[in-house]
């Protein structure tokens, strides 16, 4: 029984990446309707921010952990002023195209300056041991990887809640119809909140750097898990898709015990399953799914 | 994305074959001169994936070292001055090799092709060499699979395989006290030779197995927590790692948070580049010994080499692989089959090789067996310094053990070949 409360903690701690990430993506589709698909590397910006924040500044994990996605909160209004608003009009394949080259760009131009090997980066000193969770103990660091995405997505529930930046973002994210219709001005928060949406990746990253490969294929890989989220707790849902993160972290972490060989699809026999049932995901409505 | 790219790769393979149809393949085989005048090598590598940093660039760089070199000794007197080389990036795509080694030696004139590492493409190449009857010398890929049921005429396995990482490995680990083994392995072509020329190894050897479980490949999540843990309550005495690349980096991270190695577990990895070593920093892995088929340190042939690729490099501050070494080598053994057969007729050529003795700075004791095309050579047992052992940047292992290649490798009586 504690051995399956230990894989089950494993996939929440997993899972953790991908919340944060899923959190970011329909923040921003959410305000915007852009399928971020530079998010990827936001994720691996993020972890790369650790990192040369370490070796060449000598600043440590918690100097980071504050600073990488606020640079990238301001890096992200910069896109966003630049270049997704004169695309915001035409057909949101336009931002797609965008986002993408913006992600194959950036990604190439670390390859050439990193390699792909990746580069070291270690836990934080006070973070390396172990606690007692009650039932088991559990190594620290990826306690702490799993309370820090708690408490982010808490905020980020705060923060859509109760602020008056929040109920906008909400009711353009579910009800972008009635919303417009109403005639609330979004517009002025667009930039803000998709800097938002990008430091949150942002975070996700400087937090994979200790315990995940930092390398500039690192977010290439995540963003199809972090994509299978979003679909599987309904596009356009912010609460469905941080749900659905840490359920694909579960699955998977269960299925690497039990049914080993199918790790790698589990995820995605789960999401054609959840699309079978419900086209719009577990938490969308049709509307904002068309 | 994918969608699109196989479905260019249709269209190529489709328009190459047709190509090939039509008469257009090239000749093949015999004939006493070289075809157009010219020798055409191709280096088929991942260039932006995984294994970009232990081959890529750095192979391809390594091969027209290579020619560069032949060209030098020969002069006029080479069997062609003419001699290029071209490569394309597979992706660690099996179809996209595919596709590029058609192309290669039906279109382009490619005579032989190098490198490709990840063994499900390197097995894909095999198969085209064996079809349109060119020659194919796989220094990347590490399935003995190649050697053994997918064996051809045309193909030869240059430099290291899993059978030699397995008994290498897993016999002084296993002799020195690690009976009990817990295996996790990526689940494709290569880690799944690894998987079983290991449990071999360590049965042979007296050891036992608990568990063996593959990891996807590749590995989106990059989290290897599960399985880790899993280990962790079945207590065996060694987790046998055969990721490689990136993925056996976030392994190996993993491995240290969860303290496995405080629980007695020690950790032994089936392949491991210098490239792995340098992006973990050497005291995360400092006294762990794995199977090494050549370093840089080694000796002064070694280091003068590696001194010349770096130069060729650009400048570069890394010390070359393994395999980049293993490419230089295979692409000299091939133009120097060609100078003595007069011709770049792959039969002639493959004639030569067979059974074929020599020493260079990679391959020491080389000879490359007539029965299964492989190279035998010196392999080495390799411990990884601590940081506070290196003389200076990328000295991270020490070789502490020798095995004749006739010993390393898969014996003959255990092959299943038949070309």
């Amino acid at each position: 029984m504690s051995n399956f409360l230990q894989q089950l903690f494993n996939g929440l701690v997993a899972g953790s990446f991908y919340a944060l990430l899923a959190l970011g993506l329909s923040v921003i589709f959410g305000m915007l309707k852009v399928v971020n698909f530079a998010h990827g590397v936001v994720y691996m910006l993020g972890a790369f921010g650790a990192y040369l924040l370490l070796d060449r500044l000598g600043l440590p994990f918690w100097v980071a952990l504050p600073v990488v996605p606020a640079v990238l909160w301001l890096l992200g209004m910069a896109v966003e002023r630049v270049a997704v608003r004169r695309l915001a009009r035409l057909d949101p394949i336009y931002n797609l195209l965008l986002t993408y080259g913006l992600a194959l760009i950036i990604a190439d131009v670390f390859r050439l300056l990193f390699g792909v090997s990746g580069e070291p980066y270690a836990a934080p000193p006070g973070l390396t041991g172990t606690i007692d969770l009650g039932l088991f103990n559990y190594p620290t660091y990826p306690v702490f990887v799993f309370g820090a995405s708690i408490v982010t997505c808490l905020v980020v529930w705060f923060l859509l809640a109760r602020t008056r930046v929040g109920v906008i973002v909400r009711a353009a994210t579910e009800r972008p119809e009635l919303s417009r219709a109403l005639g609330i001005n979004v517009g002025r928060w667009v930039t803000p909140v998709f800097g938002f949406g990008i430091a949150l990746g942002g975070l996700a990253g400087v937090l994979a750097a200790p315990t995940r490969s930092v390398n500039p294929n690192m977010g290439i890989s995540v963003i199809i898990l972090v994509f299978a989220a979003v679909v599987i707790g309904g596009l356009g849902s912010i609460f469905g898709s941080v749900v659905a993160g840490y359920a694909i972290g579960i699955i998977q972490s269960l299925g690497a015990v039990y049914v080993p060989v199918l790790s790698g699809v589990l995820v995605f026999i789960v999401m054609a399953a959840v699309l079978l049932v419900r086209p719009a995901g577990l938490f969308g409505r049709e509307e904002t799914a068309k | 994305m994918r969608h699109k790219k196989l479905g260019a790769a249709a269209v190529v393979a489709a328009g190459s074959m047709l190509l090939a149809a039509c008469g257009a393949g090239g000749p093949s085989g015999g004939g006493g001169k070289v075809s157009g005048d010219k020798i055409v090598l191709g280096v088929i590598t991942d260039e932006s994936g995984v294994y970009a940093d232990l081959a890529g660039q750095g192979s391809v760089t390594a091969a027209k070292m290579a020619v560069a070199d032949f060209k030098k000794k020969y002069g006029d007197k080479a069997v062609t001055t003419d001699i290029s080389v071209v490569d394309a990036d597979h992706h660690d795509n099996p179809d996209t090799a595919s596709t590029e080694a058609q192309q290669f030696y039906g279109q382009q004139g490619v005579d032989a092709i190098f490198d490709v590492p990840t063994s499900s493409a390197m097995l894909a190449v095999a198969k085209i060499a064996a079809q349109q009857k060119k020659v194919f010398i796989d220094t990347g890929g590490g399935s003995t699979e190649v050697s053994n049921a997918s064996c051809n005429k045309y193909t030869f396995h240059y430099g290291y395989d899993t059978y030699a990482l397995a008994f290498g490995t897993a016999k002084p680990v296993v002799e020195g006290g690690g009976k009990s083994w817990f295996i996790t392995y990526p689940n494709y072509a290569f880690g799944q030779s690894m998987n079983s020329n290991f449990s071999k190894a360590i049965k042979d050897s007296g050891g036992t197995i608990v568990a063996s479980d593959p990891s996807p490949f590749p590995n989106q999540s990059e989290d290897y927590s599960s399985i880790l843990l899993k280990a962790k309550q079945m207590k065996p005495d060694v987790l046998g790692a055969m990721q490689a690349g990136g993925d056996l980096v976030s392994l190996v991270k993993q491995y240290n948070t969860f303290k496995l190695a405080k629980a007695g577990i020690q950790l032994a990895i089936g392949l491991l580049f210098i490239s792995d070593i340098h992006s973990l920093g050497a005291d995360v892995l400092a006294g762990d010994k794995f199977t090494e088929f050549w370093y840089w340190n080694f000796d002064d042939k070694n280091r003068a080499w590696a001194q010349e690729w770096q130069k060729a490099m650009g400048g570069s501050d890394k010390k070359p692989t393994s395999d980049q070494a293993a490419v230089y080598s295979a692409v000299t053994q091939y133009l120097e089959a060609a100078q003595r057969a007069g011709t770049d007729g792959s039969d002639a050529v493959v004639k030569q090789l067979e059974g074929y003795k020599f020493n260079d700075f990679f391959a020491r004791n080389g000879q490359i067996r007539k029965q299964d095309h492989v190279l035998l050579h010196d392999m080495y047992l390799a411990q990884v310094k601590s940081e506070s052992d290196m003389s200076g940047p990328w000295d991270y292992e020490k070789i502490v053990g020798t095995t004749s290649g006739q010993d390393a490798f898969q014996p003959l009586s255990e092959n299943t070949c038949k070309m």
